[in-house]
């Protein structure tokens, strides 16, 4: 996926030359081997500074919310279906947006790298074709990026971009052979003790950073519930109580709109699987209302809208 | 001074031993890294890590503690009549915290240990706080200690010193807090020169290598209001996404907000680690926000370590260059290029 970065800046580059958008968000490559850094650019001689490659796991529609300016935005399949969830949920235009669409193999799982090299400090990554090396001060180490990839895009169906002016590359193959729901199913099969077991245990680490929530493009509330103050409806402490309060409801709150980018998950200071309690939510639209989110221009998410025809009898 | 060697087995057991007097606080894995956890004795330990993905911070300075309690019952005689909640302050010790995390203390305690300011709870839980540092062998590539005056081995702050020689650790009492703690413990050896000689020039050979090149010279002689105006906060700020993991992982971000919790008819006040990347941190009881834009948060932590520090107390940077949120800021926002972009800041 490197190779697009030159297509990226060639691209940004016209763009911006032609004014047919003010500024443009991509990428830059990072200080650090398995990081990269979203940028703002509005000079069209700083282009050569935007990078891609399997690094790229955020999610820049988050950097989208209210702007009122004509932007050029690199996205691929997750973020372009955040980019349908935008617009419908009237955070940004259609007609201020030029999409250039990635089609998208997966980004890299940077703590199964970590693992991998037995936590060893990565000094430099490289990137060809499918593979990738990364070297420290005392290993160099060849992996094949199918094995290390973030766990939501190992089981990715909507790779391609669904909503794009241009595309990059020719699309992708999409697989059909994933299940995207694999372990919800186990978490599904606990009992509800050992749910609960399992919830605490896994955000016991947490720190309320909520580096998870300001990733998250669905998370543009002018207030969010954790911080409203008259009345307070959650503690601010690390009180376990509080920190589940705040971790459940995040998560009802993407129910029907999560794309399962990934973001939240990858940039946990303290390595949470959150995606467990999104997941499961995702797995129930589609169940429940054969709805999986940012696919459609057309279509209001399920959570809101009434329909005299649903077919579920709990409405009736 | 009191030196003594011990192999791995022999300071387990000394550290163990020290359970009996102290809380004993020594890094832990849990899953991907390490963060200090209290050692039940009997338990192993090792030091496999390079840093804990969290400062010891929380040791001294907990990330929620109460402050006051009281009654909300009106029947109550004392009601609403803030106390001090009973705390126990026992002794307790850091076993192979870095020399950086080390630093940090010394730099959080010029805010609470001041002439004019003393944080009661903060200098009663570090004055009884044994500091038993490890020399870091392999600096990350990501650490700055060495540019904002301190080093893989600066000793200053510790108590004790740990140096990790291969098929040993070397310990060293810096101070009559340490020599005691080496002087009590049952195992282990007198240090022969050749072990101090060792020891020495791996610290020696360490420091000279490590060369990170943060330049922070040139920040006590600008104009404060010229570099809060300077063009590039909302350059830097742009990728920012506000969340308080540069700050809560910083062992020198010292700001908490104070919350009144409620539980039946107890009222607990309490403070808790807070984050000036988030708009509540400035929002006023009228609704002004000061700081409402994230290129104002973004410039406060950066105008706060690298130059409201500088000037208050004349005494560096309020940074410890452990590197902590080089490595883990989500959207890879370097505090090694913003200090360069202020030191090297002309109007």
């Amino acid at each position: 996926m490197q190779e697009y970065s030159e297509k990226i800046r060639e691209r940004a580059k016209s763009l911006l030359e032609e004014k047919k958008v003010d500024v443009f968000i991509g990428y830059k490559k990072g200080t650090l081997p398995l990081m990269n850094e979203p940028i703002l650019i509005s000079d069209p001689g700083k282009t050569d500074q935007l990078f891609w490659n399997s690094n790229c796991g955020l999610n820049l529609c988050n950097y989208l919310t209210k702007r009122t300016d004509k932007i050029g935005i690199i996205a691929n399949g997750c973020n372009s279906r955040n980019i349908v969830n935008h617009i419908i949920e009237n955070q940004i235009k259609r007609e201020q947006l030029y999409i250039i669409g990635i089609p998208c193999k997966g980004m890299i799982d940077h703590r199964a790298v970590d693992r991998a090299v037995k936590h060893k400090e990565i000094l430099s990554f490289e990137e060809k074709s499918e593979k990738f090396t990364v070297k420290g001060a005392d290993f160099e180490e060849d992996f094949d990026k199918k094995d290390f990839l973030q766990t939501n895009c190992a089981a990715c169906r909507h790779r391609n971009p669904v909503e794009y002016d241009e595309l990059i590359a020719e699309k992708v193959e999409e697989r059909t052979d994933v299940d995207p729901f694999k372990d919800v199913a186990d978490i599904e099969g606990m009992s509800s003790e050992e749910k609960w077991g399992f919830f605490t245990q896994m955000l016991s680490q947490c720190i309320r950073c909520y580096a998870c929530r300001n990733v998250c493009p669905l998370c543009f509330c002018p207030t969010c519930f954790v911080d409203e103050s008259r009345p307070q409806w959650v503690g601010k402490s690390i009180d376990p109580t509080d920190t589940m309060t705040f971790h459940i409801l995040r998560a009802y709150h993407c129910a029907g709109r999560c794309t399962d980018c990934g973001a939240c998950e990858r940039v946990c200071p303290t390595g949470i699987p959150m995606r467990q309690f999104t997941k499961k939510l995702n797995k129930d639209t589609l169940e429940l209302f054969s709805w999986e989110a940012g696919l459609s221009l057309e279509e209001r998410p399920p959570l809101d809208v009434y329909k005299v025809d649903d077919y579920n009898d709990f409405v009736k | 001074m009191n030196i003594k060697v011990f192999n791995n087995e022999e300071l387990i057991e000394a550290v163990n031993n020290l359970t009996d007097s102290h809380k004993v606080y020594v890094p832990v894995r849990d899953g991907d890294f390490y963060n200090f956890k209290p050692l039940k004795k009997g338990e192993k330990f090792d030091f496999n890590f390079q840093n804990s993905r969290l400062s010891a911070k929380s040791i001294i300075y907990p990330q929620s503690e109460g402050m006051f309690e009281c009654s909300n019952d009106t029947e109550q005689e004392n009601a609403r009549i803030l106390r001090e909640v009973d705390k126990e302050y026992p002794k307790q010790a850091v076993i192979g915290i870095r020399p950086c995390d080390a630093h940090a203390f010394k730099i959080v305690k010029r805010n609470f240990d001041n002439p004019d300011y003393k944080d009661p709870w903060w200098n009663r839980r570090y004055d009884t706080t044994l500091l038993v540092g490890l020399g870091c062998n392999n600096p990350c590539a990501t650490c700055f200690c060495d540019s904002v005056g301190g080093g893989p081995f600066d000793e200053k702050m510790l108590d004790v010193m740990l140096y990790d020689l291969g098929d040993k650790f070397l310990a060293k009492g810096l101070n009559e807090k340490g020599d005691e703690f080496i002087a009590d413990t049952t195992t282990g050896n007198p240090a022969d020169e050749s072990a101090i000689k060792q020891a020495e020039e791996l610290a020696k050979a360490t420091t000279e290598k490590m060369n990170s090149n943060v330049k922070t010279d040139k920040l006590k002689e600008k104009v404060i209001n010229e570099l809060f105006d300077a063009p590039f906060w909302e350059e830097v700020a742009f990728a920012c996404i506000n969340c308080g993991t540069c700050t809560f992982l910083c062992p020198t971000c010292w700001c908490f907000d104070i919350q009144d919790e409620t539980s039946g008819k107890e009222v607990l006040r309490m403070r808790n680690w807070d984050t000036c990347m988030s708009p509540l941190f400035t929002l006023e009881g009228s609704g002004h926000n000061p700081r409402s834009e994230k290129y104002q948060r973004v410039r406060q932590r950066f105008m706060h370590k690298l130059k409201y520090y500088v000037d208050k107390y004349e005494n560096g940077v309020q940074c410890s260059g452990c590197g902590r949120c080089v490595r883990y800021c989500p959207v890879n926002i370097d505090i090694r290029h913003v200090a360069e972009l202020m030191n090297n800041f002309a109007k």
